[in-house]
């Protein structure tokens, strides 16, 4: 017991904490942009898997890294539009439209890998990089300084994506259109195109997700890689507030729970993988229990706009 | 101001025509043959019942709605608008009668809201604040630019819809009932501002109930009846009572409530205490008592504690120190629900907020508190012919302007809202009532009706808080008239002690005796 809580081993669960927010903090992140427009996208563990799968294939054939992150860049995208064409277009029930392209995302990934791939191979993903003098900070500088670059992005996301939504114009009218798209409507915003556009941000940084898992988290793909890191994704938004700092906030909290459970695994405490496996998501759903505040959910959130109706 | 503005402003707006305007909506044609237009510099002013059509038809000039038959002609060449950013940028600008505010954002975001900014893609509300505060200076309209819209009241949320427009500088200004919402002297305030406006060119349209206002302010006057146009005529050789007969083709009598002695007391309120929603005491000490059979009014400026004093009564709002008894009984702490049980009904000052529910027909918002009562229930369902038969009832007796009773109540016009939660409330036979500005927004007509109905509950012994803005109702229905300013009560004086400049005078923060010795 005594080695458990030693300086290395929570330094250990710090390091594995930040690599394992990082798929969280875009997903959910990409799903602030979505819902603060007032729609919800239960979609974004099927765009994670199709653009893991993505990003490892093009990876794994061409050797390019980066060209991976530009194929699920783009899967995101497509889905993005075909998330919002059903949903804002069309109108359909957003929440049944996300489980439909969670669906799509699931068994296309899933036939796409036997076919092209066939069994589970690694590639070398993306490496750590270590920031000159910050590094060396004692502690936490190792923690926080020795990463690869899709982890910096993705905490640097944070600061950004509050900036745009609070500081620019475009932000302005994504608040609008989820809180009051009628009065949106009624300044001459294109309320479906503002809408189309959150949709999209947040699928495109849904693949970002995807591709952080398979090649920079776990440098592999194979069936159902996400087992639900998008629904969590989502619960972290509503846990957050809509705010890309509560979202941060979320996603450290389930990662460091998630982090400790697998070290305290690795080293052999005695207590049942089930149980421990669990404990993130019981976690999460406490927290949701108690936080929660439904003051600040988007008004028209899940509600799609028709002009003339008020 | 936006570039398109200032060429709008330059060029003024030339001669804006509807012509042979049909718009039909599934049971009604809310727009017949209509035939409308303004000159430049004009103000023309819209008239007509709730439901006549008018605000349809300015949402198809504001490009909110297509015609379905007939075209718009601006400046001689007919033009077709997709969608309310056509409109602006031709230079149009609407108020619209129910608030398009968003309320988690400031006055400054809401003002900034989809116009462009000088630094590009970032915000600059620093500038967009500074042009606010010019704006408001010229045009008299008081606000915070860094209040958020939700802590505001109705009045002052309507100040801000006024500042949108002229902020985005429209040549025409569409006014979809500008001035339900505010006080005589604000109206006043407000008329200069659109006589300034009109001696810059700028073309206005105006709709209101009130048929003074029209007078003073429009030099046209169209009136409209089941979507077509009855008339229009110059305002001045057009009297009182032809528009009267325009509009609803019957005599309005005037009130005459005969004086009666109230009964016992129902409510006291004793020095109550809240908090508003911006974290700063609206209620400071009010205290005031109401009998059976007697008619409070509460006069006051909107944003000075009604609607804090309102929430309270209801139990939608905590107080923070003080009392309230009703029949004797302290009911500070008691819900809603133990009120409502109790017999005390509310009709909201934000009937679309708090007395309705949108996207619910006009039957289910009838029963939204009644449908657990044992009347209209077999066991544990619900008796649904019982309540057609009692919806289609307040239907028909408070002439609500339907095309069913499963029509959603979001697409009835404005007054016929009004009209069925009033309907609802007093078909409860309350003991004691709030009514916050229950005839805002509604048409003579039904005004009248109401304000009959008002003193039909008093005669049954109900007790009555009116809470009204329009010194007119206040004075020809109370028993009492309250002025309340900033938080407190300035003064409780007996029907025919003062006239409507006195109250003004209290409305404004003078103190009793000085202003009862104005003259
Ligand atoms: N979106 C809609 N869908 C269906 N019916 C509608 C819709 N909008 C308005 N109507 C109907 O059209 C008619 C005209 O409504 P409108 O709102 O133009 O009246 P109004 O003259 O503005 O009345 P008010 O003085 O009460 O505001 C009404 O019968 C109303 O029920
Ligand atoms: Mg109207």
């Amino acid at each position: 017991m005594k080695n458990i809580f030693s300086l290395n081993v929570i330094s250990g669960i710090l390091n594995t904490m930040i690599a394992l927010a990082t798929p969280y903090l875009y997903a959910a992140i990409g799903e602030v942009f979505a819902q603060t427009a007032g729609v919800v996208n239960l979609g974004v563990d099927g765009i994670m898997l199709l653009s893991a799968f993505a990003a490892f294939y093009v990876a794994l054939v061409t050797g390019n890294l980066w060209l991976g992150l530009l194929a699920a860049a783009v899967v995101g995208l497509l889905m993005g539009l075909l998330m919002s064409f059903v949903s804002v277009s069309l109108k359909a029930e957003q929440g049944v439209s996300g489980i439909g392209l969670y669906m799509l995302g699931l068994g296309l990934s899933s036939l796409l890998f036997k076919v092209m791939i066939g069994t589970v191979k690694t590639i070398e993903g993306f490496k750590p990089v270590e920031l000159p003098l910050l590094s060396a900070i004692p502690f936490l500088g190792p923690i926080l300084f020795r990463n690869n670059i899709l982890v910096y992005a993705a905490f640097l996301l944070v600061p950004i994506a509050w900036f745009v939504l609070e500081k620019t114009t475009f932000g302005l009218k994504v608040k609008s259109v989820g809180q009051n798209p009628a009065a949106a409507d009624s300044l001459g915003i294109n309320v479906d195109r503002i809408r189309y556009v959150s949709v999209c941000i947040g699928a495109v940084l849904a693949g970002l997700a995807g591709a952080s898992l398979s090649i920079s988290l776990t440098n592999l793909f194979q069936d159902n890689l996400t087992a639900g890191m998008g629904f969590i994704a989502v619960a972290l938004v509503y846990f957050g507030g809509w705010s890309p700092v509560g979202v941060l906030g979320g996603a450290l909290l389930f990662s460091v729970v998630n982090s400790f459970q697998l070290w305290m695994q690795v080293l052999g405490v005695n207590i049942p993988s089930g149980v421990a496996v669990m404990l993130p998501y019981l976690l999460t759903i406490v927290a949701l229990c108690v936080t929660v505040n439904r003051v600040r959910q988007p008004a028209a959130l899940n509600k799609p706009f028709e002009r003339g109706e008020s | 101001m936006s570039k398109t503005a200032q060429e709008v402003l330059k060029r003024k707006t030339g001669r804006v025509e509807m012509r042979n305007i049909v718009k039909c909506f599934p049971g009604v044609r809310a727009n017949s043959q209509v035939c409308f237009d303004v000159d430049p510099g004009e103000v023309h002013a819209l008239l007509g019942e709730n439901g006549a059509g008018k605000s349809t038809l300015m949402r198809q000039l504001y490009g909110m709605y297509r015609p379905d038959e007939g075209e718009i002609i601006i400046d001689g060449v007919p033009t077709s608008f997709r969608s309310p950013a056509d409109a602006i940028s031709a230079g149009i600008g609407m108020i619209h009668q129910h608030f398009m505010l968003v309320p988690t954002l400031t006055v400054a975001q809401n003002v900034a809201l989809g116009q462009a900014s000088s630094r590009g893609p970032l915000l600059d509300l620093k500038v967009v604040t500074a042009r606010i505060i010019e704006l408001a200076e010229e045009y008299g309209l008081k606000v915070d630019p860094e209040a958020f819209v939700w802590q505001l009241s109705v009045g002052e949320q309507q100040r801000i819809e006024i500042l949108k427009a002229l902020y985005r500088g429209a040549g025409l200004i569409i006014l979809d009932e500008p001035t339900a919402v505010l006080t005589p002297q604000e109206v006043e305030d407000l008329f200069k501002t659109f006589r300034r406006m009109v001696a810059e060119g700028h073309s206005l349209i105006f709709i209101s109930h009130k048929l003074n206002e029209v007078l003073a302010i429009s030099d046209r006057i169209t009136v409209l009846r089941d979507g077509k146009v009855i008339g229009t005529r110059a305002a001045k050789d057009v009297s009182r009572s032809e528009l009267v007969g325009m509009m609803v083709g019957r005599e309005i009598k005037a009130l005459d409530p005969r004086p009666r002695e109230a009964g016992v007391e129902l409510l006291r309120v004793e020095d109550l205490h809240a908090m508003g929603d911006r974290g700063m005491e609206a209620l400071c000490g009010v205290s005031f008592a109401v009998r059976s059979g007697e008619i409070l009014g509460l006069a006051g400026v909107s944003g000075n504690g009604q609607r804090e004093l309102d929430e309270c009564l209801a139990g939608m709002r905590k107080s923070s120190g003080g009392k309230v008894l009703y029949k004797g009984r302290d009911i500070s702490h008691c819900t809603l629900n133990e009120r409502v049980d109790a017999g005390m009904a509310y009709i909201p000052e934000e009937r679309m907020r708090d007395g309705a529910i949108r996207e619910f027909s006009v039957q289910e918002n009838v029963f939204l508190h009644d449908h657990e009562s044992p009347e209209f229930r077999h066991g544990i369902f619900l008796d649904f012919a019982k309540m057609r038969s009692h919806a289609e009832a307040l239907v028909h007796d408070f002439a609500v302007k339907t095309p069913s009773l499963d029509t959603p109540i979001k697409n009835l016009s404005g007054g016929n809202i009004q009209k069925l939660i009033m309907a609802r409330e007093l078909s409860r036979k309350p003991g004691f009532l709030v009514a916050a500005q229950p005839t805002r927004g509604v048409d003579i007509g039904a005004s009248e009706y109401i304000h009959q109905r008002l003193l039909e509950q008093r005669e049954a012994g109900t007790g009555i808080l009116l809470v009204s803005e329009d010194l007119d109702e206040i004075m020809g229905l109370s028993d009492r008239i309250a002025i309340m300013y900033e938080g407190r009560i300035m003064g409780i004086l007996d029907r025919g002690q003062a006239s409507v400049e006195q109250i003004g005078f209290m409305m404004a923060g003078v103190e009793m005796g000085e202003a009862l010795s104005a003259r």
